[in-house]
């Protein structure tokens, strides 16, 4: 029996590995329950593979310590839960504004402040997408398992460089504190960053090139000099006023999401193709969500489950597509219905949501209330 | 399908959650998927603390156990605390060196503290009571226990948790051959 071999790895020691295998190779962070093994693992494991890992004296630093190692042509990251993703916002703005790849892992626990360290949430869906300011995209992923806490930090890694953008790992407490047997894949896909295919003199870190093609971002210290900036800039990097410039500049941001959403978004579809009730949750709850799909279907009750993996860009078409067929939209959370609101605005008045705050998992029996409750 | 739920509980700092990792790690060794959670205070020492397991044949899509068929209590909160959510026919198992009032339903009782004492360091408690469950319900097989151990232990504080584990399964199983004997009401 081959499955002997499994591993039983943690939560945040599966993303730290898939952020290792990624070629993350700096690691900058404050440790923070339920986050902090993932600093814990890299303290040890990053410098045996010539990284570097810094522990530094808060979250806004860490934020700025991975953003200039980026620069630099180094893949990073920093881990986090709910009070440092706060103070990480400003300059999460700031990589996104000068699109610099990143990745930022949010182990989302109770807030709103301190609330609960050792219980798990998912109170953060709304700030992963609108915590800073002015209008920018982002990406954010959300694992269920422990082995989709590997695979998604190399995919994390990937669409960062794919896209020069930061990207946050939304994974809930429960999966980041979660044991799990898994089987690593023995192939993985890895997106280095590209060379620039003009000479130093030629080069615009922000130009808009012909078919959305993203410009390579090349490290400091190889011969290209460009500026880099918070504010509006133009093509070379410079800050800019000119409407047409400043208008070019946020409209890429937005673009270059936008125009690569059927490559960026990703979803799991169970037993949806006949279904009545749509069940739509993330993260440990699509496992209860999935169970109570199971004992629903048991009970001849014509229900499925879709399961958001990319939470933002939220996959808008998909449930837009779904409701056509579907009379409900169930959608359980540990929040008090960030999703949900997300649901309402694709079909609205056919959703009901199951929320649970108390730090504790919303279980398949919470859910299967509402679906028998529901007149269809 | 067979799916097996459990919780081991107790204080912070007896080892609780390693215990329900080593006890993970052999379920993977005998070819069983498993998930363990944990539930802890913010304290260093103290507090309660538990990890609960599903160890099962197929895949496991609801990782929280919810009606257990084995708890392990090693203290008294835990025992008062988590006694409802055993199963009818579960297992309880608790330490009896500081398990003072028995809950009045069927269970095995050691004296896991006292015995860890006696063999030099109370801090291997833990897999002595890991033994012991292993002789009693067969959860996992000792010899995945035993590689899970190797694989997961620091090598210096191996030896000391080879002899633990020896320990725990032998009360184990003495219990179990004397049950009527031991069988506390």
């Amino acid at each position: 029996m081959k499955r002997h071999k499994d591993l039983l790895l943690h939560g945040n020691e599966a993303c730290a590995m898939g952020a290792l295998a990624a070629g993350m190779r700096l690691f900058a962070g404050y440790p923070i329950t339920p986050s902090t093994e993932i600093a814990e693992f890299l303290s040890v494991e990053l410098p045996k593979v010539g990284g570097t890992f810094i522990q530094m004296e808060d979250e806004i630093s860490s934020m700025g310590a991975i953003i200039g190692a980026s620069l630099a042509g180094v893949k990073s990251m920093t881990a986090t839960s709910g009070p440092g993703f706060s103070l990480m916002q400003e300059n999460l703005g700031f990589a996104a504004m000068a699109e610099i790849p990143c990745v930022l892992v949010n182990v989302m626990r109770g807030g709103p402040s301190t609330g609960m360290p050792t219980r798990p949430s998912q109170g953060d869906v709304m700030q992963s997408r609108w915590g800073t300011h002015g209008a920018h995209p982002i990406i954010v992923l959300s694992p269920q398992s422990v082995l989709e806490c590997y695979t998604l930090t190399i995919h994390a890694f990937n669409l960062a460089e794919k896209y020069r953008s930061p990207v946050i790992m939304l994974m809930d407490g429960i999966v980041g504190h979660m044991w799990e047997n898994v089987q690593l894949p023995e192939k993985i896909e890895v997106i280095d960053r590209p060379e620039p295919s003009v000479p130093p003199d030629w080069y615009n870190p922000y130009d808009n090139l012909p078919g959305g093609e993203i410009v390579p971002l090349v490290p400091f210290g190889e011969g290209y000099r460009y500026h880099v900036t918070g504010m509006v800039h133009d093509k070379s990097g410079y800050p800019t006023l000119i409407h047409e410039e400043v208008e070019q500049c946020l409209d890429k941001l937005i673009y270059k999401i936008k125009n690569n959403l059927h490559d960026i978004i990703r979803i799991e579809e169970y037993m949806l193709e006949d279904a009545d009730i749509c069940i739509v949750a993330h993260g440990s709850v699509a496992r209860s969500a999935r169970e109570a799909v199971n004992i629903a279907r048991n009970e001849g009750l014509k229900v499925g489950l879709l399961r958001p993996i990319t939470l933002w860009p939220f996959p808008r078409f998909h449930l837009e597509n779904i409701s056509k067929k579907v009379k409900l939209f169930v959608v359980p959370e540990m929040n008090y219905g960030q999703v949900y609101g997300e649901v309402l605005k694709s079909c609205p008045k056919r959703a009901v949501r199951v929320t649970r705050v108390d730090g504790e998992l919303v279980t398949p029996a919470q859910i299967m209330e509402k679906i028998e409750g529901a007149a269809l | 399908m067979t799916q097996h739920h459990l919780c081991l509980s107790g204080s912070g700092g007896q080892g609780l959650i390693l215990g329900g990792a080593l006890l993970a790690h052999a379920a993977v060794r005998d070819g069983k998927n498993v998930t363990m959670t944990s539930s802890y205070g913010p304290e260093a020492r103290g507090g309660a603390s538990r990890s609960n397991l599903i160890i099962s044949d197929n895949p496991i899509d609801y990782p929280i156990p919810e009606k257990m068929d084995i708890v392990l209590a090693m203290n008294q909160e835990s025992c008062n605390k988590f006694v409802p959510e055993l199963k009818d026919d579960g297992i309880l198992i608790v330490d009896s060196t500081l398990v003072i009032h028995h809950p009045p339903i069927k269970h095995y009782s050691i004296p896991f503290t006292k015995l860890a004492t006696k063999a030099g360091v109370v801090i291997i408690a833990n897999v002595i009571a890991l033994g012991s469950i292993i002789a009693l319900t067969d959860i996992v097989r000792p010899v995945s226990l035993k590689e899970a151990l190797k694989e997961r232990m620091r090598a210096d504080l191996l030896p000391i948790n080879e002899k633990a584990l020896k320990i725990g399964l032998r009360e184990g199983t003495k219990l179990k051959k004397n049950i009527d004997e031991y069988y506390t009401y």
